[in-house]
């Protein structure tokens, strides 16, 4: 009988399939439903963000950082604002700073809501979906009402933020963090225990720390593998040494315990939500420095310098000092960072974005090989993945 | 002519406007339940469901149904012609053939033939070809591991299925399901029915009947994160629209079958008087409800099983379980003398 070469079924995943999270392509070589290879194609969202910021100004340049992670737009504003601050050698005032962690956090809410019920979704259970959709869309209208939009917020500048927080949102916000408790407990009581969701997820795409490191695993995804990394203790940057909160760690790396680190990093968020609110003093919210933050509309009324000032931001922006800088904060999805580089000009001679999913998501043939093609969908959802970041 | 009348087209008329007196009510309750589907897992979700198209949305059925209808039929090129155009027919038919032997009443059964059971048993394994053969004949990768899926699904749990079936058959001593139900009835009414002496047994069924008519979490063959919509990913139109009537009649189906054997048919809950003025195919309907709701209230609920754990909950769970059973309550129907025609 003549040799016959059996050839693996090779399945294209995306990029319209429902759980590619976006575009992502990833082409399976699978051995019945067991995976023998997963290649993740990654580019179908490339929008070449980084040389278009290139050509704005620095506060034109906030905006893209909306469209990278768009489920948490806010934390990578936070991250391009910082670096700029850098560079400019100023340090936003006090009440700013706090409006910066406060909406941090409210963006790690919404991230870890809509990952953690996405993964539900992806695993079978539809309800948490639309459940923690609902909580989602009030966090959305705190968004709105501090500064008009609900998703794309362009409120963190660098300097503080575009606006105070309006009469009454602390009040609601804390209203809410009072609630928003029980909405956990309603998600963990589905899921938590959940016998086949337990099943569907312990042990599956395990990394240990050792690996998780080579991967340049980031964010919750390395806390699961048991590493106390994050980024807010390590190295805190604005009022986050002021803040009291956990870093939660997981023991196996798995999706499991992803999904654990992410509902207790909730709670944690919620804490953080509520010392902001108490703790916030009053005062101004962004840099007393008409080189870099415009001057108050009356001020203009009267006052021609301030005129001036208003017309050569708006049109011209600020120059910032030769110089570069690494800056990072903790995005919900992990390390997110701006390599800035300033050639003294009033546009950023080149912007580099890092962002955390692209490292999680190079793991993927590593995490899924050996497991069944209904891993693959679990572990996707569990390394929280949003292509707006990864193919920028 | 007089005689052709009465011997040969008088009993086929009535035979005919029997099947439409059966199908046409299944048919529309098939519709309803889509809408019913759509309300309760709406309500879970603390969403309304449909409520647009007429009153409270009532009419979104017929809506949905006209869509499909006034679709164009795909056929993707790849595809064998004929068996996909089959497949979606042969699940459909199945789906409505089983019915005959169903009682809806004391004596309202289409046929009341004496191997009732093993005629369902019989429709239903055959309603795995529908699926098997739209996997196979859509030429697509992922409707093809839909397909395989289904086949290894289904035959899984028909084994424990029939064990089940057997410890019923076992307290009864006929496979007719009118004898069935007739066994359940008795001056202690619910307490007689089967659901209680073999309550492990029927949470086995109805189980098993979630996965028989590959609902969530057994919905693998169509497992929507991972297969888009597996067996029926290139269906469209009214060739969908057969499978998707199809597997909401076997969802019927299984519930009705779940009501004769452990749910007591349609015997009233108490057989005293205000329970008995109801109509028995009343409290029928009323049972298949319920258990259609379990269907329903399952699926918002839980996340869906893998592959290889669905096999493993049917082969090393179900199956010992049921087995044991079937001696358990052999052994006891014999040492006590319970068994039919032993008293």
């Amino acid at each position: 009988m003549a040799e016959t070469q059996i050839k693996n079924l090779t399945i294209n995943f995306g990029p319209q399939h429902p759980s590619a999270h976006g575009v992502l392509r990833l082409v399976l070589e699978m051995d019945g439903e067991v995976i023998e290879r997963a290649d993740p194609h990654v580019g179908l969202l490339h929008r070449g963000t980084e040389k278009l910021i290139e050509y704005k100004n620095y506060v034109q340049a906030v905006p893209y950082f909306d469209r990278l992670d768009y489920v948490a737009p806010q934390n990578q504003e936070h991250a391009f604002a910082l670096a700029v601050e850098k560079l400019l050698g100023i340090t936003p005032p006090l009440r700013g700073q706090y409006i910066r962690v406060l909406y941090a956090e409210i963006g790690r809410v919404l991230n870890h809501l809509f990952t953690v019920c996405a993964y539900a979704m992806d695993i079978g259970a539809m309800t948490p979906m639309l459940w923690g959709f609902e909580e989602r869309e009030r966090l959305m209208e705190f968004c709105e009402r501090v500064c008009g939009a609900r998703l794309h917020m362009n409120y963190f500048r660098p300097g503080g933020v575009s606006q105070d927080l309006p009469a009454g949102l602390a009040d609601d916000i804390a209203a809410w963090a009072d609630e928003f408790p029980r909405c956990i407990d309603d998600l963990e009581a589905l899921l938590t225990e959940n016998r086949i969701f337990k099943q569907r997820s312990v042990d599956i795409g395990a990394i240990s720390a050792e690996d998780a490191f080579d991967w340049g695993f980031s964010g919750p995804c390395l806390r699961a593998s048991g590493v106390p990394w994050d980024l807010r203790k390590a190295q805190p940057y604005d009022v986050y040494d002021r803040m009291d909160f956990d870093v939660p760690v997981g023991k196996h790396g798995d999706c499991y315990d992803r999904y654990l680190v992410r509902m207790v990093e909730l709670r944690e968020s919620l804490k953080i939500i509520k010392q902001c609110l108490n703790e916030m003093p009053a005062g101004p919210v962004k840099v007393d420095d008409r080189k870099v933050a415009p001057p108050k509309r009356g001020e203009m009324k009267g006052s021609m310098e301030a005129l001036i000032h208003h017309f050569k931001l708006f049109t011209e922006g600020y120059h910032v000092p030769a110089g570069e800088t690494y800056t990072v904060v903790e995005a919900p999805k992990g390390e997110f960072g701006v390599y800035l580089v300033s050639d003294g000009s009033n546009r950023p001679y080149r912007c580099k974005i890092r962002p955390p999913g692209f490292a999680h998501l190079q793991a993927m043939d590593f995490l899924t090989r050996g497991h069944m093609l209904a891993d693959v969908v679990a572990v996707l959802g569990s390394l929280d993945i949003v292509f707006g970041e990864i193919d920028r | 002519m007089a005689e052709l009348w009465a011997e040969y087209l008088w009993p086929a008329l009535l035979i005919v406007l029997k099947v439409v007196a059966i199908c046409v009510p299944l048919l529309i309750s098939v519709a309803y339940l889509t809408f019913a589907e759509r309300k309760v897992i709406g309500a879970i979700h603390r969403r309304k469901g449909p409520n647009v198209v007429g009153p409270f949305g009532l009419l979104q059925p017929m809506a949905d149904g006209l869509k499909l209808m006034l679709k164009e039929t795909i056929i993707p090129t790849g595809a064998n012609r004929a068996v996909f155009i089959i497949a979606p027919m042969l699940t459909f038919i199945l789906a409505l053939v089983a019915w005959a032997v169903i009682p809806f009443g004391d004596g309202v059964v289409l046929a009341n033939i004496n191997v009732g059971v093993l005629y369902l048993f019989a429709i239903s394994s055959l309603g795995v070809y529908g699926i098997v053969m739209a996997g196979w004949a859509s030429n697509s990768k992922y409707a093809f591991l839909g397909g395989l899926r289904s086949a290894a699904q289904m035959v899984s749990y028909e084994v424990s299925m029939g064990f089940v079936l057997i410890t019923v058959l076992l307290c009864v001593g006929s496979l007719n399901l009118s004898d069935i139900v007739r066994a359940q009835s008795g001056p202690l009414g619910m307490l007689q029915w089967f659901v209680v002496p073999l309550l492990p047994m029927a949470v086995i069924f109805l189980v098993s009947a979630l996965a028989e008519t590959n609902r969530h979490p057994f919905d693998l063959p169509e497992a929507e994160a991972e297969l888009v919509s597996g067996y029926n990913v290139e269906y469209s139109a009214m060739t969908f629209a057969l499978f998707f009537l199809g597997e909401y009649a076997n969802m019927i189906l299984m519930s009705a079958i779940t009501s004769v054997l452990f749910l007591g048919g349609w015997l009233p809950p108490l057989p005293v008087a205000p329970f008995t003025w109801v109509p028995g195919p009343v409290w029928f309907a009323l049972k298949i409800a319920a258990c259609l709701f379990v269907f329903l209230w399952v699926r918002a609920t839980l996340p869906r099983y893998r592959y290889d754990q669905l096999m493993r909950l049917g082969w090393k769970v179900f199956l010992p379980v049921s087995l044991a059973a079937v001696v358990i309550v052999a052994g006891v129907v014999l040492t006590f003398g319970l068994g039919p025609g032993m008293k």
